[in-house]
C-alpha cells in the first residue's frame, strides 16, 4: 500500500497541470479543484499514516523506486521515494496546513481575476515539497528543493504588475540560487566520494568518511540549507518575500518551504554527527538568525515583515537544535511541526486583518481590532500564547525541549536561546498590543469588518493544533517516534533539574511580555512611524533589517558591479579594440591602394609602361651580367 | 641596318608618348597602331639581319592581329561617341566611382 506514495505527489502536481493548462471556464471552479487535489493528498497521507502506526518500528521506513531516472556508466540515480517516521510527520504537515490554506485562500483570493492560477501554483508547491520530503535521493530531493524555489518565486511575485512584487520574487530566487550552489557541490562530492547520492546509502558511508569530507558535505549542505530557511547571511530575501499575497507566506514562508533547510540538516543527520566543525556551524547560524530575526520583529511596523522576523527567529531555533546532534534533532522536528501550526495560524490571521482592512499592513493604523474582529483575534492570540511559550501551548512544549537541549550543549548557546525567547515574548506581545488591544487608529473611510466563514474555519482548525499541538510531546511519543531515523540520545544532565529550568524560561517570557506591555501601553501609539533620528539606535538598526541589504549591497553586489563593468570595458576596449582595429587598419590599408585606380586610362597604360619598362630593365642586367 | 632599328625606335617611342599624353581616343588608336608598325620594323630588320624568315612571318602575324583590333577597338570608340558625344578617353571612367 505504501509503494502508492507517489500518488501523494502526483495529485497535486496533476491538478495544478490541469489548472494552468485549462481555459477560462475553470474560473468558476478552478479553486475548487486545486483544494480537493490538496484535500486528497491530506487524506492518503492521513492513511498511510495510520499505516505506517500499525508497522513495528523498525518496519516503518518503506522505501519505492518508481524508475531508473539517470543511468550512465558508474552514474546511476533512481527516482526512489522514502516514507518513514520523518516524512510521514512532514507529509501530514505540508499537506493539513496546505489544505486550510488552501481553503482560506478561496476567500482571500476571492476578489482576484487570476484565482485559478494562484490555486494551480499553490498545488504545485505542495507536489515539490512533497517531492523534496519523501525523496530517497539526494538529487531527487533537489528536484523538489528547485520546485519549490520555482513556486516561491512564481507566488512572490504573484502580483507581478507591482514592481516591488516582481523584485521580492527576483530577490528570493537570486539569493536562493547562493544556497543551490551549495547543494549541488554538495550532491557532487556525494558522488565523488562514495559513488552514490541514495539518501540511505550517504547515511551509511558518512560514518567511515574522513573528517574533511564529512565536515565539507556539512558545510555545504548547511550552505543549502540558509539559502532556503533564510539563515543569516542569506537572510535578506525573507523579509522581502511578504509582497506575496498572505496565504503564500503563511504556507511557503512560515509553515513549510523555509523548514526545508532544517529537515536536510535532519535527514542528512550520519553527517552531521560525523563532523563536529558542520554542527557547530549549524549552532552558530541558528543561534546568530534565532538572534537577528528576533531583533528585526522588533522593530518593523509593517504585520507581516514582523511576522517574517519571527520567522527567520523560530527557524533559528530549529537550526540551533538539529545543530545540536541526536539530542536535538526530534526537537528541531517537533518545533518545526507546532511553528507550523501557528506561525500559519498567525499568518493567516494577519491576512484576515489585512482583509479587514483594505490591505494595509502597517501595525500603526490597526489598534482595538479585538472587538471588530473577534474570531480572529482570538485564533491569533491561541497563535501568539503558543510562539511565546506560555504553558501549555505548542510552542512551550517544543521551544522548552530546545533551550534544555541547548543549554546541555554549552552555557552560552542556552542562554542566547533563552534570551531568544524572551525577546519573542516582548516583540509578539508589541504586534498584539498594536493590532488588537489599544485605542483604535484606523481613519475613519476603513470599516474594518470579520473575515467570511472560509477564512475564519482554518484559522480556527490552526488555532486548536496551535493549543494542543503539544501533545504530540506526550510520553516522549515524537521523541521515540524518530529515533529510528534520527539515531539515539544520550540524556545530558543539566546543572539544574529541568523544572527550574523550564519555570527560569517562562520567568524570562514573563519578563519579556512584561516590559512589551509596559512600553507600548505607557502611552498612546503614534499613528504614523516616527522618525529614523528619533528611535534608539537598536530600533533603527532593527527596522533596516540589521543592514543585511546594505551589507549584501556593499560586499557582493557593488564588487560585482564593478568587475562586471572591468569586464564590459575589457570586452570593449581589449577584444573588440583588437578586432575592430584591425578590420580598421585593414580599411585604410585598402583605401591607401585604391588611389592608383584613377579610372584615367592613361595612368594605366603608364603603370603598364613602367612595369614592362622595369621587367625589360631587369632582364638586361640579368642576361647582360 | 642600325638606321631602321633607330627609326624603329624614334617611331615606338612617339607612339607611347603620344598613348600616355593624348586624351583623343582616335589619336591614341593611332599611336598604337604606329608603335605596332615599329615592332614590325624592327622585326623586318632584325630577319634581314640574321637571314631567316622568322621575323617576317612575326610581321604578318602582327598586321592580322592588328587589323582584328582595329576593327574591335574602331567600333568601341564609335560606339562610346555615339553614347557619350565624346571620344576624349578622360571621361570614360565610370568604373572609378
Amino acid at each position: 500500500m505504501l509503494d502508492l506514495q507517489w500518488l501523494l505527489i502526483a495529485i497535486p502536481l496533476a491538478s495544478g497541470a490541469l489548472l494552468l493548462v485549462w481555459g477560462k471556464e475553470s474560473d468558476r471552479f478552478g479553486h475548487l479543484i486545486g483544494t480537493a487535489a490538496s484535500a486528497a493528498s491530506f487524506v492518503l497521507g492521513v492513511i498511510f499514516f495510520i499505516n505506517l502506526l500499525g508497522k513495528d518500528g523498525e518496519d516503518r521506513s518503506h522505501a519505492v523506486s518508481l524508475f531508473t531516472w539517470i543511468d550512465a556508466g558508474t552514474f546511476h540515480v533512481e527516482m526512489s521515494f522514502v516514507y518513514d517516521q520523518l516524512s510521514a510527520l512532514f507529509v501530514l504537515l505540508i499537506t493539513g496546513v496546505g489544505t486550510l490554506i488552501h481553503v482560506y485562500s478561496i476567500g482571500y483570493m476571492e476578489h482576484d481575476e487570476r484565482r485559478r492560477r494562484f490555486f494551480a501554483f499553490l498545488n504545485i508547491f505542495i507536489a515539490a515539497m512533497l517531492t523534496l520530503v519523501l525523496a530517497g535521493d539526494y538529487l531527487v530531493l533537489f528536484l523538489g528543493w528547485e520546485g519549490v524555489g520555482l513556486a516561491s518565486y512564481l507566488l512572490i511575485g504573484f502580483w507581478q504588475h507591482k514592481p516591488s512584487a516582481a523584485a521580492a520574487a527576483k530577490k528570493a530566487f537570486v539569493v536562493n540560487r547562493v544556497g543551490d550552489i551549495g547543494m549541488a557541490l554538495a550532491i557532487m562530492l556525494m558522488f565523488a566520494q562514495f559513488g552514490t547520492s541514495a539518501i540511505a546509502a550517504v547515511n551509511a558511508a558518512a560514518p567511515g568518511a574522513t573528517d574533511t569530507v564529512t565536515t565539507s558535505l556539512g558545510l555545504l549542505l548547511l550552505l543549502g540549507a540558509c539559502g532556503k530557511s533564510a539563515q543569516v547571511p542569506l537572510q535578506s530575501w525573507l523579509l522581502d518575500a511578504m509582497e506575496g499575497p498572505t496565504p503564500v507566506s503563511a504556507l511557503i514562508h512560515a509553515a513549510t518551504m523555509v523548514t526545508a533547510g532544517v529537515y536536510l540538516v535532519v535527514r542528512s543527520n550520519a553527517i552531521f554527527d560525523a563532523s563536529e566543525a558542520a554542527r557547530t556551524a549549524v549552532i552558530v547560524v541558528g543561534l546568530v538568525t534565532l538572534l537577528a530575526g528576533a531583533w528585526i520583529g522588533c522593530a518593523k511596523d509593517d504585520i507581516k515583515k514582523a511576522l517574517a522576523g519571527s520567522t527567520m527567529s523560530q527557524i533559528g531555533y530549529m537550526m540551533l537544535a538539529a545543530g545540536l546532534g541526536p539530542a536535538g534533532y526530534a526537537f528541531a522536528i517537533f518545533h518545526l511541526i507546532t511553528h507550523g501550526f501557528f506561525k500559519a495560524n498567525m499568518f493567516l490571521g494577519a491576512g484576515s486583518v489585512m482583509h479587514g482592512m483594505d490591505d494595509d499592513v502597517d501595525m500603526r493604523h490597526y489598534g482595538g481590532l479585538r472587538t471588530m474582529m473577534p474570531v480572529t483575534f482570538v485564533t491569533f492570540g491561541l497563535g501568539y500564547l503558543a510562539i511565546i511559550g506560555v504553558p501549555p501551548f505548542a510552542g512551550f512544549w517544543s521551544k522548552d525541549k530546545i533551550i534544555e537541549a541547548a543549554f546541555g550543549q554549552n552555557f552560552w548557546v542556552g542562554a542566547g536561546a533563552l534570551l531568544g525567547a524572551g525577546v519573542t515574548a516582548f516583540y509578539m506581545t508589541r504586534l498584539m498590543i498594536m493590532t488588537f488591544l489599544s485605542e483604535k487608529r484606523w481613519r475613519e473611510d476603513v470599516h474594518p469588518h470579520e473575515s467570511p466563514r472560509v477564512m475564519t474555519w482554518p484559522l480556527i482548525g490552526l488555532a486548536a493544533l496551535s493549543a494542543l499541538g503539544g501533545i504530540l510531546l506526550l510520553g516522549d511519543w515524537i521523541v521515540e517516534w524518530l529515533e529510528p531515523v534520527v539515531g539515539h540520545a544520550e540524556h545530558h544532565e543539566l546543572a539544574v533539574p529541568a523544572i527550574v529550568l523550564t519555570l527560569i524560561i517562562t520567568a524570562v517570557v514573563a519578563l519579556g511580555v512584561a516590559g512589551a506591555a509596559l512600553f507600548y501601553r505607557r502611552e498612546p501609539i503614534a499613528a504614523e512611524t516616527p522618525a529614523d533620528s528619533s528611535v534608539s539606535l537598536l530600533a533603527r538598526a532593527g527596522r533596516h533589517e540589521l543592514y543585511g541589504n546594505e551589507l549584501n549591497e556593499a560586499v557582493v553586489v557593488r564588487p560585482t558591479r564593478h568587475l562586471t563593468r572591468f569586464l564590459v570595458w575589457l570586452d570593449g576596449m581589449g577584444i573588440d579594440g583588437f578586432v575592430t582595429g584591425l578590420a580598421d587598419r585593414l580599411g585604410d590599408t585598402s583605401q591607401f591602394l585604391r588611389k592608383p585606380q584613377t579610372g584615367y586610362v592613361r595612368s594605366y597604360a603608364l603603370t603598364m609602361f613602367a612595369g614592362v619598362a622595369i621587367v625589360v630593365l631587369c632582364l638586361l642586367a640579368v642576361t647582360l651580367a | 641596318m642600325n638606321e631602321y632599328i633607330t627609326l624603329s625606335l624614334i617611331l615606338f617611342t612617339i607612339g607611347a608618348v603620344g598613348v600616355l599624353v593624348r586624351r583623343n581616343a582616335i589619336i591614341v588608336f593611332m599611336c598604337i597602331e604606329l608603335m605596332l608598325n615599329a615592332t614590325n620594323l624592327a622585326f623586318v630588320s632584325f630577319s634581314r639581319q640574321h637571314g631567316n624568315l622568322d621575323g617576317q612571318v612575326a610581321a604578318f602575324f602582327v598586321m592580322v592581329v592588328a587589323a582584328a583590333e582595329v576593327v574591335v577597338g574602331l567600333s568601341i570608340i564609335v560606339s562610346i561617341y555615339r553614347a557619350r558625344r565624346t571620344t576624349s578617353v578622360d571621361d570614360s571612367n565610370l568604373l572609378k566611382s
